[in-house]
């Protein structure tokens, strides 16, 4: 049986016919849209190389059947440079060597991306390292990775001063 | 995974009524059925789909004081509600001490309460295990076994409960509000997840078809607010289940204890409560050796199931721990490290 679905994908709405409900997110976004920044690490829910955000909200897009988010609103980390300017944490995670193979990248910015939204770290590196617990590095970028969230959280902080200003 | 078909039901009623049919499972995130369906450890025929119900995300308060939780709330919209946080402290700093952000984002309170053991045995196919296979054999009882049961296991299963969230809940004496095919019940949450006896395939109460659609907190559960605390010991400091939690809550007047509740978690195949360790407590002041008592009593009829006596001494100590830190009052924001013994900002107190 097929099943009809609608999502918007980083602004742009898209429709689709499922001929099979085992596909997720993660796999409707690499192979059927070739969207593959977001990366198939464990495909279990530990590893966090998956992690988007659904209608603003970071999850794991391994664990996520596609034909339950019907509807939904779904940001990758295509879709978060404005042209060929870089998201803010996308910038800081170079400027700070937040990364060595680059596997997990996409999913840490997409995971900082949500952490920086759910406004629950600020700026204390002990609570960055806690909310940015699901995602792995084995590599061990980890501290290049808590100095970029910090910049980038610092420039959030920055922009709403003055927009508030 | 194996192939199933997809349904989403309209409403509660037809959720029910297509849930029990054999082979069929409820969808709510998926976060752990999924991972256990990849598996090939759940092999359901049919899913049927909850996310899209209306009226089981809410979070409600009643007139009489209690609030009731919608099944369909997610792990992090509980845990950041800041009025639900300030009234149940130690259910708010659970939450946050399990999982990860992207799964607590996902996780839903139904779903954190049914999720399944995360015993190696049971999710390893080529293995032997009632739970999964009823009738196969437990290869956890010779097998690598530290991290299982301790209190109310039996030679056919020795797994624990994972969750973190229905220890505070348990020791608050949380309540389950069911659909099922007969209609509306509810039951205590103590009555929710069953020992696993000769029957350990079953993990809960519920009957085919039954879905929890709220969760409710009693008057009685706010009065606790002013003194509690959930402590979890993991084998890293964070994304990690519990080797052994407490929840531990505190009504205090006068100098005395006037009720305590405590729970355990990662000891038993149900989050575990202590009402002998309670009863203790009542009337007495609050003091380390009291804490030391209760701990003694919680754990009086513990026993390992394997290469795990250390949990029952850890157990106590967390017990102890977890007391004394309710008795030095709820901190006003939840450490930087939830429930870790470890928190800079915990003020523990070596017992």
């Amino acid at each position: 049986m097929n099943h009809s679905i609608s999502l918007t994908v980083n602004g742009a709405r898209r429709d689709f016919v499922l001929d099979d409900p085992r596909v997720t997110l993660l796999d409707l976004l690499r192979e059927r849209l070739h969207l593959t920044g977001t990366k198939k690490g464990c495909d279990r829910g530990q590893c966090g190389a998956c992690t988007i955000l659904v209608d603003g909200k970071r999850i794991n897009s391994c664990l996520a059947l596609a034909i339950s988010h019907d509807g939904a609103d779904i940001l990758t980390i295509e879709g978060v440079a404005r042209g060929d300017q870089l998201h803010p944490v996308q910038a800081a995670f170079i400027a700070h060597d937040g990364f060595q193979c680059g596997f997990c990248t996409p999913g840490q910015i997409m995971s900082a991306i949500g952490m920086m939204s759910e406004a629950q770290a600020g700026n204390d590196p002990e609570r960055i390292r806690e909310c940015m617990s699901g995602n792995l590095c084995r590599c061990g970028a980890y501290a290049g990775i808590v100095d970029a969230v910090l910049e980038a959280q610092g420039h959030m902080d920055e922009s709403n001063q003055r927009r508030s200003a | 995974m194996k192939p199933f078909d997809y349904v989403r039901p309209a409403t509660v009623a037809e959720a029910v009524a297509a849930a029990a049919l054999p082979g069929a499972v409820f969808l709510a995130a998926g976060t752990n059925l999924l991972d256990l369906m990849k598996g090939g450890v759940s092999r359901p025929d049919r899913l049927v789909d909850v996310t899209h119900l209306d009226g089981l995300d809410q979070i409600e308060r009643l007139a009489d004081g209690s609030v009731r939780i919608g099944a369909l709330v997610s792990n992090a919209d509980l845990a950041h509600d800041a009025d639900f946080a300030r009234s149940y402290p130690a259910v708010a700093e659970a939450l946050l001490s399990g999982a990860s952000a992207q799964l607590r984002n996902a996780a839903t309170v139904g779903g954190n309460l049914l999720q399944r053991t995360r015993c190696a045995y049971f999710y390893d196919t080529a293995s032997r295990c009632n739970k999964r296979e009823a009738g196969s054999g437990c290869d956890a009882r010779d097998g690598e076994n530290r991290s299982h049961a301790v209190l109310g296991w039996s030679e056919s299963c020795i797994a624990t409960h994972p969750s973190d969230f229905g220890v505070p809940l348990v020791a608050l004496d949380a309540v389950v509000e069911i659909e099922g095919r007969g209609g509306r019940r509810e039951i205590a949450l103590d009555q929710l997840h069953r020992l696993p006896g000769d029957t350990p395939e079953r993990d809960s109460a519920l009957e085919p078809g039954d879905l929890i659609v709220a969760v409710r907190l009693p008057p009685a559960a706010r009065g606790f607010a002013a003194h509690a605390r959930y402590l979890k010991v993991r084998e890293r400091t964070s994304y990690a289940f519990a080797v052994v939690s407490a929840a531990a809550a505190l009504r205090i007047e006068n100098g005395k204890i006037a009720e305590a509740r405590l729970a355990l978690g990662g000891v038993a195949a149900k989050p575990w409560r202590a009402r002998g360790a309670e009863d203790v407590l009542r009337n007495v002041a609050p003091t380390a050796d009291a804490f030391q008592e209760a701990a003694w009593r919680a754990l009086a009829d513990a026993k390992p199931s394997g290469d795990n006596a250390f949990k029952i001494e850890l157990a106590r100590r967390i017990v102890v721990r977890a007391l004394l830190l309710a008795a030095a009052g709820t901190p006003a924001r939840i450490p930087a490290l939830p429930a870790s013994p470890f928190a800079a900002t915990s003020g523990a107190i070596h017992a």
